[in-house]
């Protein structure tokens, strides 16, 4: 089942009409995340938006090191594993070597804002051309919910039992803010899981961010906010609530910065316009295996 | 891509750096990627100089930690791919060097060492054997280790660490002291451009194919432990079929220098000036560290009278040494620290030491055999004439141990 089914053949007289499936490019799979994790839910739009644009065929993704760390168990697309943090370098070697690839990398909030700092920097600050996707639980999940760079003041976890005190554990990173200053960066912005309404703006988002790169822009970002219930020690519907209220006071949703498509796509160098590139590719072509 | 100095020889200054960092864009690098640090730095330079040039790609990271993941991120999509550093700097690509072994990453990695530890020192070292031959990173896997002692045969190497590299898919190391890397020789500008494998591994999209995953982690012991045996196969071919040393003045050599890098060259002047003062010594020089040239060193200590093992460094390889000559022959050591390199005289000193130690020995043991053949000549004597007498009773003591130990075996009734 594909999305866009295609327009020119309508449907037979009683047949039900196709308005909305799963994309192929989702892997029909249940996943390793907790009940009601919001990392199915950047999956899914990630699959749509991959599918909208026709790229899962060009794309070359970047797993962090955290709770998508099987990304590509769910992603059909193909993958390379980064040590813990260094996923924009792996993208940036990837993108240098392969202009006309989409690359992708996908990062947790302890991956980015921690261990990965300077790498996530550097890639915003050479513009590189790639479209990271930011998921922000405010917790380290995977390991058993330990306190995160962007865990809320306050906020308890297995590493900040009393909660987090700043004059001990400092202050929660806005750290897309901080990459957005970069001229480098082309679009930034931040969205969230809570609701429907939530997710509708966040997939518009992610399509923005993708287009960036398809347009021959430089670095674009979309961070969303997610709930972690089993780390945040409340029901999924408890977390997002928190999430709406709190986290959202914390991390203002919406467009940060949009610089644009930076420079016009370079001559036959658009994915969107059918694939490879006309440019003068770094690497021959792939011989056949 | 046109390669304008492929095929032309003729013998040119050149520094060693700027050497290899040439060979390696002869050899087909399409992707380099470093961060400044000495003495590897010209390298780096070239490298911002020449790719561009060639259209190829040119990358200086925010840190060696960025540098390494470029280059596992452009390995992964099969580009051929170079990155450099000295020691510190190793140090800190230490977590992917083990990524890329356990996900099969081919990248080639030039360690122009340090005088360690810490920021230690910048003069010429080989104080990293044990982290290139034994560790950088966390793990169960191995890394070829190539050590040129001279910088044409440097840049010969960079040929043979990418197909290396390629063939097996892992990370290769190249390792240099500071000498090899700053010093200029005459080269000859031959340079080979290794064939390009199709690689079944490599992403470059999941057009028309099912997608492909390059990654180190399972989470199944099972699966896990399969993926290790399967890795472990490769390295045992790799021992096989990639060892790489070789020999001067062994024909009629009695005493033995090891060693690799610039302490072979010292070594090969030792042993000239050795020879002048009677001392039949030979080189055995390993160019592979790993895998080490254990069963060659076997061999030669079979007939060698000793082992005079010379690097820059505390004695690190001679542990290697000592494994691969299991007590054949004694091994000794002399080595300098800090950047500092021994003089063929200390070399040939040490030497001398090891020679005369070595005939005290000799000449002991020649006078316990020549004082038990006379017992065993007059036990025999004896028993011919009908007399009964113990056997020896003061037996060296390794052969005493051999007989308690027989007597155990034999149940006590002896």
């Amino acid at each position: 089942m594909t999305l866009n089914p295609n327009p020119e053949i309508p449907p037979r007289a009683g047949e039900p009409r196709l308005i909305y499936g799963k994309p192929d490019v989702l892997l029909d799979r249940s996943t390793h995340y907790c009940p009601g994790c919001g990392h199915g839910v950047v999956h899914r739009l990630l699959a749509e938006v991959m599918t909208e644009l026709d790229l899962p065929a060009h794309t070359i993704a970047v797993a962090p090191v955290g709770c998508a760390v099987f990304a590509y168990d769910y992603l059909n697309v193909d993958f390379v594993e980064a040590p813990h943090g260094r996923a924009p370098a792996v993208a940036t070697g990837i993108r240098r070597v392969r202009p006309e690839a989409f690359v992708l990398t996908y990062q947790g909030d302890g991956d980015l804002a921690a261990i990965g700092t300077a790498e996530i920097v550097h890639a915003a600050a050479r513009g590189e051309r790639i479209t990271a996707i930011f998921v922000n639980n405010g917790i380290y999940g995977m390991t058993g919910g330990q306190m995160a760079p962007t865990t809320l003041l306050g906020q308890r976890t297995t590493s900040s039992p009393s909660g987090r005190d700043a004059a001990l554990m400092g202050y929660p990173i806005r750290i897309t803010e901080m990459l957005a200053q970069l001229p480098g960066v082309t679009y930034a912005a931040r969205g969230s899981v809570a609701d429907a309404s939530q997710i509708g703006k966040l997939k518009a988002m992610i399509r923005r961010a993708c287009m960036v790169q398809i347009e021959g822009g430089g670095f674009s970002l979309v961070e969303a906010l997610s709930n972690c219930p089993v780390g945040w020690g409340m029901t999924p519907q408890e977390s997002l609530e928190h999430l709406k209220g709190p986290v959202v006071e914390a991390y203002p949703l919406g467009v940060i910065v949009d610089r644009g498509a930076a420079a016009p796509p370079p001559a036959g160098d658009s994915i969107a316009a059918g694939g490879a590139s006309a440019a003068t590719p770094v690497l021959p072509a792939e011989p056949e295996a | 891509m046109t390669e304008p100095d492929a095929g032309r020889r003729s013998r040119v200054l050149m520094k060693g750096n700027e050497a290899i960092a040439e060979a390696a864009i002869q050899a087909g690098c399409d992707a380099y990627f470093g961060y400044p640090i000495t003495p590897q730095a010209e390298l780096l330079e070239w490298m911002a100089r020449r790719m561009p040039e060639l259209g190829r790609v040119f990358v200086q990271a925010e840190s060696e930690l960025g540098a390494i993941n470029m280059a596992l991120g452009a390995a992964a999509t099969g580009a051929r791919v170079l990155v450099s550093s000295s020691s510190p700097g190793i140090s800190l690509m230490a977590e992917a060097m083990s990524y890329m072994a356990g996900s099969g990453t081919p990248v080639v990695l030039v360690n122009v060492m340090r005088a360690g530890p810490g920021l230690g020192g910048i003069g010429p070292s080989q104080s990293d054997y044990f982290q290139a031959t034994k560790g950088h990173g966390h793990g169960d896997y191995r890394v070829p280790v190539l050590a040129p002692a001279s910088i044409g045969e440097a840049m010969d190497l960079m040929a043979t660490a990418f197909e290396l590299a390629e063939r097996y898919r892992t990370p290769v190391m190249v390792v240099l002291d500071g000498i090899l890397g700053q010093a200029m020789e005459p080269v000859e500008l031959r340079f080979r451009n290794p064939e390009r494998r199709a690689f079944d591994w490599a992403l470059t999209g999941a057009a028309g194919r099912p997608a492909r995953i390059v990654k180190s982690i399972d989470l199944v012991p099972e699966v896990l432990e399969k993926r290790n045996l399967n890795l472990q196969r490769k390295y045992a071919e790799i021992s096989r079929q990639e060892v790489r040393w070789e020999t001067e003045r062994m024909e009629d050599a009695e005493y033995v220098l090891v060693a690799y890098g610039t302490a072979a060259r010292v070594a090969r002047s030792a042993i000239e000036k050795a020879r002048a003062r009677g001392i039949k010594a030979g080189l055995f020089r390993p160019i592979t560290l790993w895998p080490f040239p254990s069963r060659e060193l076997a061999r030669v200590a079979r007939r060698a009278h000793a082992i005079l093992t010379v690097e820059l460094s505390s004695g690190q390889m001679v542990e290697d040494v000592r494994l691969a000559v299991e007590g054949r022959c004694p091994v000794g050591f002399h080595g300098r620290m800090g950047g500092l390199v021994p003089t063929p005289d200390e070399v040939v000193g040490a030497l001398k030491a090891l020679h005369g130690k070595v005939e005290r020995t000799r000449e002991h043991e020649r006078e316990i055999e020549r004082e038990q053949q006379q017992r065993r000549r007059a036990d025999w004597l004896e028993a011919q004439s009908g007399h009964r007498r113990p056997p020896i009773v003061d037996a060296p003591e390794s052969t005493r141990q051999t007989e308690t130990n027989a007597a155990a075996r034999d149940g006590g009734e002896r």
